[in-house]
């Protein structure tokens, strides 16, 4: 905080009003955290890699050239090949457009699940919130590893059933979450003033104290899909997240643990990406906590 | 006296707050009314139920712990307390419409003023399109004396000082002309001239639009200014009723009287202010006697014992005070004045 722009001047405050926003506020927060920054970079280069980077691999993901079996790193194969001669760099670039959806769409999809059940217990409280708040209690008694694995053994070992049970697996944790949200943004003098004018609950739900409950959410949000991309390396790697010949980082490196002595760039690789990636996303999520949460805020 | 109609009548309303240490009557049988175009103003300390009462009308007591448990709220003859929480959405903006005592965390803090007047207004007209609902917007801005209300349209709330903040409530309060507004202490937290400008904001409002205001406060200078008539409320109770110029020329009760000496007064730099000993009782801790009897300095052994009623004094003068009681006699009350002077 080397700036100090006193906020009692009037070009100061003029200053302000071109930047508006609560988000572009948030923004300007978040760029002052160098490791923040470098976490999105991080990130942005992974996603970019999802996007674009099956277009600029020359070798396909799962041509096998025996005749280059565990190949170390070299110009022709940067990372090396794999036990079927496989190039792993051309499957670590297909891996991250996997690992990343299954984080995102796995976070996506508890954050709807989570903060639907959430805010409805938050707000309406009573028995609703009680049966929820237990609900979540229970799953939380479980190590969510574990219970990820009861769910994946239940609805047959692949890589969608993987991502279904990582979201499942988080929801309680975004429903908490945005519960305790709401139950102090609901005692808000906004949402009495949004009812003194005759507003519906379900409005007051969704256009009032969800976006006021979002920010603590994409900060969770960001860390889980950290979280998620372990946690489907995990599966994969105890062979219940993707199958044969998807080049699921996790499941690569189950794939080349026997390969580990002579062969050690079959498993640096994908362990490299994976801890990258993971690295990415808690930074820019720690970045943003401290750009949103205004508890941080001095 | 003129003839105007009753349009908002709380009758015997009961407001309890049940909590674990016990069930608080927060508002005890309160009585009083509100006619056409009317300013009428509740005063008392803090705890004495005003804002529990004025949540009452809209029915928004948070619950639980509060609960309406006893009399009836009627508006233009209609009881409120038996309508549903459907009809009770419409009636709540359209007829009756409430701003409250902070401005800085009544709006939305993530969407801009526009956004949160349009949905205002929406809500109650249906039909309009985007453009009239916006156009309605700046009219109302420019109505409350909002300068530059285009701009301020597109503005977040943060961006808005106090006094701002407060004109943009009170124009989002206004946008489906209610016919009473209800203003909870809404310029308790504004700095005195911001005060000034936004009383007579309303006051300018009332004479224009015809509504009628309960003002809720317990600063008796915003009073003065602004009420034809006033409540005073103590300890969940209304203990003194009168036109605003009696309550100051003829303060009975002497609660009253006390919070009117309270006033500082510029003229007469005396070296202490006045103040009346003790604090509000809480609510529920006293079952027998005036409630008043502790602070009182006129207190005599019948107030200990037996409750007070609100006594007339004179045709639209009432007081909860034995003083006025026909059976004790003028003469006690007279010499309780002298005794004042």
């Amino acid at each position: 905080m080397s700036e100090f722009t006193p906020k009692v001047d009037g070009v100061a405050e003029a200053k302000l009003e071109k930047t508006t926003g609560p988000w572009r506020e948030a923004w300007v927060g978040f760029r002052k955290s160098k490791v923040a920054v470098v976490g999105a970079v991080i990130v942005i280069f992974f996603i970019l890699l999802a996007l674009f980077g099956p277009l600029v691999t020359k070798e396909g993901i799962n041509e096998q050239l025996m005749t280059d079996r565990l190949q170390p790193p070299s110009s022709e194969y940067w990372f090396g090949t794999d036990d079927f001669g496989r190039d792993i760099f051309s499957r670590i670039i297909h891996g991250a457009r996997i690992s990343l959806s299954v984080g995102f769409f796995s976070v996506v999809g508890s954050i709807v699940v989570g903060s639907f059940l959430g805010i409805i217990a938050g707000y309406y409280g009573r028995w609703i919130d009680t049966i929820i708040s237990r609900i979540f209690d229970i799953m939380l008694a479980f190590p969510s590893i574990l219970l990820a694995i009861a769910i994946v053994s239940v609805l047959g070992p692949s890589l969608r059933n993987a991502l279904i049970a990582i979201a499942i697996i988080n929801v309680p944790n975004f429903g908490r979450l945005i519960r305790s949200k709401v139950l102090s943004i609901k005692e808000d003098e906004y949402i009495t003033a949004a009812k003194a004018i005759g507003m519906k609950d379900f409005r007051i739900l969704f256009s009032h104290i969800l976006p006021n409950s979002m920010a603590p959410v994409i900060v969770q949000g960001t860390l889980a899909i950290a979280t998620a991309i372990l946690e489907a390396a995990a599966l994969g790697f105890l062979g219940l997240g993707a199958e044969a010949p998807y080049p699921e980082w996790g499941k690569m490196l189950a794939d080349s643990k026997d390969y580990l002595q002579n062969a050690p760039w079959t498993m640096i690789f994908p362990g490299l990406a994976i801890m990258l990636t993971v690295l990415g996303f808690n930074l820019m999520g720690d970045g943003l906590r401290d750009a949103l949460d205004p508890k941080m805020k001095s | 006296m003129n003839e105007r109609k009753k349009l908002l009548e709380v009758n015997d309303l009961q407001t309890t707050f049940f909590t674990d240490s016990g069930e608080i009557p927060a508002v005890d049988h309160v009585d009083f009314y509100v006619r056409e175009g009317e300013v009428l103003g509740i005063v008392g300390e803090s705890g004495c139920g005003k804002s529990v009462t004025s949540l009452s009308i809209m029915q928004l007591v948070p619950s639980p712990p509060g609960k309406i448990t006893g009399g009836e709220i009627l508006f233009e003859g209609q009881d409120l307390l038996k309508k549903t929480e459907k009809e009770m959405r419409e009636i709540r903006g359209n007829d009756v419409a409430m701003i409250f005592q902070e401005p800085m965390t009544s709006l939305n803090p993530l969407f801009t003023i526009g956004n949160q007047m349009s949905e205002a207004i929406s809500l109650h007209q249906k039909k309009w399109s985007k453009k009239q609902i916006k156009e309605r917007a700046i009219e109302m801005l420019k109505l409350v004396g909002l300068p530059r209300s285009e701009e301020i349209m597109k503005e977040y709330p943060h961006q808005l000082s106090g006094g701002m903040r407060q004109r943009v409530m009170i124009a989002m309060a206004l946008v489906c002309d209610p016919k009473v507004l209800i203003a909870d202490e809404p310029t308790t937290a504004l700095d005195v001239t911001i005060q000034a400008q936004i009383l007579k904001l309303m006051r300018d409002l009332n004479e224009r639009m015809n509504t009628a205001i309960l003002l809720i406060t317990h600063d008796l200078g915003v009073v003065a200014e602004t009420c034809e008539r006033v409540v005073v409320m103590y300890a969940g109770q209304v203990i003194e009723e009168a036109p605003t110029e009696e309550i100051f020329e003829n303060p009975c009760h002497p609660y009253t009287r006390g919070l009117i000496q309270s006033v500082p007064d510029m003229r007469d730099k005396k070296d202490r202010l006045y103040s009346i000993p003790g604090n509000v009782p809480k609510p529920g801790s006293i079952d027998k006697g005036c409630r008043f009897a502790a602070r009182c300095e006129s207190a005599f052994s019948r107030c200990w014992i037996e409750t007070p009623e609100l006594y007339r004094n004179s045709e639209n003068h009432q007081t909860r005070c034995f003083l006025y009681d026909e059976q004790e006699g003028v003469t006690n009350a007279n010499e309780q004045t002298t005794v004042k002077s």
